[in-house]
């Protein structure tokens, strides 16, 4: 797994529950304190080591764990950018996301994701299908999917749906696209300070 | 508009789908008055009234030539043009013109060049001011990600860094003492003795070996030893300056080297200052340790060529001639002398 997945689930951990918390995590799995390197590769298992190690600690369901992290990287300014930059509103967001593994590719090369498509299920209603990725991307997803909504301002219910073979989806109903006012997007970047 | 009319293949659009395809563009009279505009174009320069005012009064083309009339234009009708606005923010863009069909003008498409993202910063643009076949939002999009990915890139080097010195650091020092090594030892001599050849002052090569110690660690303990040791590096630190070497090579064994103009006078109230301080008792437990040293020097400036190996054997050899004569004492080893030696006439100086 990229560095960049691992070292997300540590800040989260190490940002969300404390430092002590994310040390014993770390003991537990035998992670050194430092934790992970964003921009190196680890080996897949030590992901799945490190996430049951996590839950285990806080007493959380594997995937409820999971879509906090999801919820928890729209929280980071750059990251929530990067996602603003899919759509101008949430209905042309989802239809962007077939296109995010693309997207993440052009800036990570080495970062592998689940092939996404989204597809219609009746009116305002949509099926995400995450194929092929490590077991538990369906479940950031959903974090993603409801904290983004947020971030638009659009009033959605969205459902974990399972898996299936090499597939998990994401059930989503879009009920209002505008709701609420949503938070502020400017396509450039404020000047650095 | 565009409705070519008499040719049957071509397609007549509308003006709003005109400026939903092509949200810069630009239709300008035969007379070089502005007809039509796209909606972003009109965004950007939303304190000039655009429609009916002459383009050359509102846009500047710097190339290929620059433009002062219509007739220019025409001439670089299907080139890439450089443009930027007349007023305030001086917006660069590029464009091409095409005439259109009929004697309406003609058509002009612009876009932004590669300083895009100021531009959409300075005109507050929005995803929706460009048109959905445009990478433009790709462009500013790879652009943060660049920066983001060269951010975390630069931490990457700072943390590796950081470790590499503390690794280094590591190294060349003694864990117990704190003290350089003797690795960093042969470092420090090797850096002198080019200062020598290169015309330094000289520098002072100390040794010194503890006196009891064998009987603190053999009645007392290792622990006691490990306090012993820390206090005479602490006695070592006092008793020097702070661009002075100290290292400790071996069990008890310590060198200093004292760079800088040096002579046996002073290298005498070193040694003095040295073994006074260690005489004081070291409590461990409440325990006084009781320790003394004996003294070896050797001094650059009695070799011809000073030689690290020679040098550390002679200062050794005198520490020797200290032990012999009782502990406690101090040597200054001195060979073939030379006119700076003030008279000494080889053999050794006591104390």
């Amino acid at each position: 797994m990229h560095g960049l997945i691992n070292r997300s689930i540590q800040s989260f951990l190490r940002d969300t529950y404390g430092g002590a918390l994310w040390d014993s995590v770390a003991a537990d799995t035998g992670i050194g304190s430092q934790g992970f390197e964003a921009l190196m590769s680890y080996d897949d298992a030590l992901t799945d080591t490190l996430i049951d190690a996590a839950a285990l600690r806080l007493c959380k369901p594997r995937d409820a764990l999971l879509e906090d992290v999801g919820i928890y990287l729209v929280a980071r300014e750059p990251l929530r950018r990067l996602l603003r930059f899919g759509g101008v509103d949430y209905a042309d967001f989802l239809q962007s996301l077939d296109e995010l593994p693309d997207r993440v590719r052009l800036a990570v090369p080495e970062l592998e994701m689940p092939d996404l498509s989204l597809t219609a299920a009746g009116t305002g209603r949509f099926r995400l299908t995450c194929r092929g990725g490590h077991p538990g991307f369906a479940a950031v997803f959903t974090g993603i999917l409801r904290a983004m909504a947020d971030d638009y301002g659009a009033l959605v219910l969205i459902e974990a749906g399972g898996g299936d073979g090499d597939a998990e989806t994401v059930g989503i109903e879009l009920l209002e696209a505008r709701f609420a006012s949503g938070r502020q997007f400017d396509l450039a970047r404020p000047v650095p300070r | 508009m565009m409705d070519g009319g008499t040719h049957s293949d071509s397609a007549t659009v509308g003006e709003g789908g005109l400026g939903r395809l092509m949200p810069m563009h630009l239709w300008i009279a035969p007379s070089g008055h502005i007809r039509g505009a796209g909606p972003t174009l009109r965004k950007l320069c939303s304190e000039t009234a655009l429609l009916g005012a002459r383009f050359l009064e509102v846009f500047a083309v710097h190339k290929p030539r620059p433009v002062q009339s219509m007739e220019d234009l025409s001439r670089l009708v299907g080139q890439r043009l450089h443009l930027s606005l007349r007023g305030s923010p001086r917006t660069a863009l590029r464009g091409l013109a095409v005439p259109l069909e009929g004697g309406q003008g003609m058509l002009i498409n612009l876009s932004f060049g590669i300083a895009v993202a100021d531009a959409v910063r300075e005109h507050a643009l929005t995803n929706a001011d460009f048109a959905p076949t445009d990478l433009t939002v790709e462009l500013l999009y790879l652009t943060e990600v660049k920066a983001a990915v060269m951010e975390e890139l630069a931490a990457l080097n700072r943390r590796l860094r950081a470790a590499q010195q503390a690794a280094e650091k590591r190294a060349l020092t003694d864990v117990l003492t704190g003290l350089a090594n003797r690795r960093a030892l042969e470092l420090a001599l090797a850096r002198e003795i080019r200062g020598v050849e290169r015309g330094a002052p000289g520098f002072a090569l100390v040794q010194l070996d503890l006196d009891h110690f064998k009987s603190v660690n053999d009645t007392l303990g290792h622990a006691a030893g490990d306090r012993v040791l820390v206090r005479v590096a602490e006695v070592l630190r006092n008793a020097t300056r702070g661009h002075d070497t100290i290292a400790r090579i071996g069990g008890d064994e310590f060198v200093l080297i004292l760079p800088g103009p040096v002579d046996d006078a002073m290298v005498r109230r070193i040694a003095r200052r040295i073994i006074e301080g260690l005489e004081q008792p070291i409590l461990y437990d409440g325990r006084p340790c009781r320790v003394s040293a004996s003294v070896g020097a050797a001094l650059s400036a009695s070799y011809e060529r000073p030689d690290p190996d020679r040098m550390l054997s002679d200062a050794d050899a005198a520490l020797y001639q200290s032990k012999h004569r009782g502990r406690a004492r101090y040597t200054i080893h001195s060979t073939a002398p030379l006119p700076s030696a003030q008279g000494k006439t080889g053999g050794t100086d006591e104390g």
